[in-house]
């Protein structure tokens, strides 16, 4: 049985505080690399693991943080964790970091990290706060493996192309070509694609969440987007 | 029986406006046949059909009447402009994506007609040449340049089957753009390439034509001399600036004027009410960068026409431009805005 405050924090950062569909925080590399889904699951990963390790780092030091400085403390903090990914992905997943680019160093201004850090772990436990990282961060990674699904199969036609960048040479042939002799379309695979497809995908969620409201009886709420 | 002298008496609605400007639309439509071949019908009609289709399907998901919005001619004016602006000769499917954005995430997706931000078929337009380079830079050539131009059946044919037994080399060349484009590259100057052109009196007279539909819109008042003034002023002002400076790289003000789709953008794209600014001196502002943003797409960017590019940006820019130029209101101060 799970206590209901875990449950809490495991349903917030997986549907409804949702940092992809609800918060709308952490949208850059969202929406830049998230145009197959290889490159999703990867970003998202190495993100979610920089906020368990921030998140844990800044919770355990907390109360030692003097109030004002604790920005540039956090983000020195989150810069730590992130060189340490970065480093360690270009060890061992070098081609996968070649990919990546850019993106990884940048996780470190990625406004999710730091807005868990700030608004969860400089106020509560440990223990909670890797917890909710954790799940922020996969809820993340799920809204980017289904946006870098969709942009690759509209926009290639196949779906988990060069997986075994991540997962190692077993996931080689693991490429489904869900259209065979697919022209392809651009336009999914450019920027614009991916701010209709995250449009399309928060479209879907608030229409899940007045279907569920309807049946329960209940006016849906409006989501609002985090200032 | 209004008994106010002053109150003109003009249908406005919808409906009377855009089967005005489709009427003002026909002397192109039968220009570009006349210069081009038939293939223009089968492009027309094609986007027409979807364009009605998606549009009655949406507005069956949208639980909606559909007589009143099907019939008001706005979906009319959007295939139209659509057609106008592609090549034809296109596969079927590309005029059927093109129609897609343009009626379903152009316009229902904000909120239907007089909602849209941006200008559905240009939004249709943009998401092809983004999306599909080669097919786009086929453009048939006028009738007497190209070798062959196909006939109707022939049309039909390349449309719906694909590449049959014409071979495109056979009936499209590169537009006087994308020829001033290679030329600059390999350093022919612009305007030994522009005198060259091929073609060109088949856009004069195809400009001629949008030109005068234009005038008849100003006549009935449909639009207002602001847009097309601006635009085309910004547009020569801007290309004889650059081809004063470096007349090999840049062409000259008149062959921007001709070529492209300016004067379509100048008196039917950029004039769309919905998407266009409201007030006198925003639509200065918003056809006159629209202008300048044509010129310099076309200089130095990658696509080949900045017209839609240019439009779609103005257009983005439409809601700031409107706050800030409110007129006066007779009898109020003229102080700040609040």
């Amino acid at each position: 049985m799970i206590a209901p405050a875990t449950r809490e924090l495991i349903v917030n950062g997986l549907w409804r505080q949702n940092p992809g569909l609800a918060q709308l925080l952490g949208l850059c590399p969202l929406l830049a690399i998230s145009n197959s889904v290889v490159n999703s699951l990867s970003l998202g990963l190495a993100t979610t693991l920089v906020m368990m390790v921030a998140s844990a780092s800044v919770a355990v030091v907390r109360n030692l943080i003097p109030h004002e400085i604790r920005i540039p403390t956090f983000v020195l903090i989150i810069a730590a964790a992130v060189t340490v990914v970065d480093l360690s992905m270009n060890a061992y997943v070098h081609p996968l970091y070649l990919v990546l680019g850019v993106f990884i160093p940048l996780i470190t201004t990625n406004c999710i990290v730091l807005a868990r850090v700030e608004a969860f772990a400089s106020k509560r436990s440990t223990a909670a706060s890797v917890l909710d990282a954790a799940m922020m961060g996969l809820g993340l990674t799920l809204v980017l493996v289904v946006l870098g699904a969709v942009r690759e199969i509209f926009g290639k036609g196949t779906l988990f192309s060069g997986l075994d960048l991540a997962l190692g040479p077993a996931a080689r042939d693991w490429v489904v070509t869900v259209v065979p002799d697919y022209q392809g379309f651009l336009l999914a695979v450019l920027p614009p694609g991916a701010f209709l497809g995250l449009g399309l995908i928060i479209a879907l969620k608030n229409w899940i969440e007045a279907i569920r409201q309807a049946r329960r009886g209940t006016p849906a709420p409006v989501i609002q987007p985090a200032a | 029986m209004p008994t106010s002298p002053h109150i003109v008496l003009a249908d406005n609605s919808v409906r009377a406006v855009m089967f005005k400007v489709l009427a003002a639309l026909v002397p192109g439509v039968v220009v570009h046949a006349w210069m081009f071949g038939p293939a223009i019908w089968v492009s027309l009609l094609l986007t027409t059909l979807f364009c009605l289709v998606i549009e009655a399907l949406v507005l069956a998901m949208r639980d909606l009447p559909l007589k009143p919005f099907l019939s008001d001619g706005s979906v009319l004016v959007t295939a139209w402009l659509l057609a106008l602006s592609l090549p034809t000769l296109l596969p079927w499917w590309l005029y059927a994506l093109g129609s897609l954005f343009a009626v379903l995430v152009a316009k229902h997706l904000y909120g239907g007609l007089g909602q849209n931000v941006f200008n559905p078929a240009m939004v249709g337009y943009a998401v092809l040449i983004v999306s599909f380079p080669a097919h786009m830079n086929l453009w048939p050539a006028p009738v007497g340049v190209a070798g062959h131009t196909p006939n109707l059946m022939e049309a039909l044919d390349l449309v719906f089957a694909g590449q049959g037994a014409v071979s495109p080399d056979a009936y499209t060349a590169a537009t006087p753009m994308d020829q001033l484009r290679a030329q600059v590259r390999t350093g022919l100057s612009a305007e030994a390439v522009a005198a060259a052109s091929f073609g060109l009196h088949a856009k004069e007279a195809l400009v001629l034509s949008y030109a005068l539909g234009g005038l008849l819109l100003l006549a009935h008042r449909v639009i207002t001399w602001h847009v097309p003034v601006a635009f085309l002023g910004a547009l020569v002002a801007t290309a004889t600036l650059l081809h004063l400076i470096d007349p090999g790289r840049h062409a000259d003000p008149l062959f921007h004027l001709l070529t492209g789709s300016t004067v379509l953008g100048a008196f039917f794209i950029l004039t769309d009410p919905v998407s266009a600014s409201t007030t006198p001196l925003g639509k200065l502002i918003y056809a006159g960068l629209a202008g300048v943003i044509t010129v310099l797409i076309r200089s130095f960017g990658a696509y080949p026409d900045g017209v839609a590019f240019a439009v779609l940006l103005m257009n983005a820019a439409v809601p700031f431009i409107d706050a800030y130029t409110q007129p006066r209101v007779f009898g109020h101060s003229r102080g700040r805005r609040t």
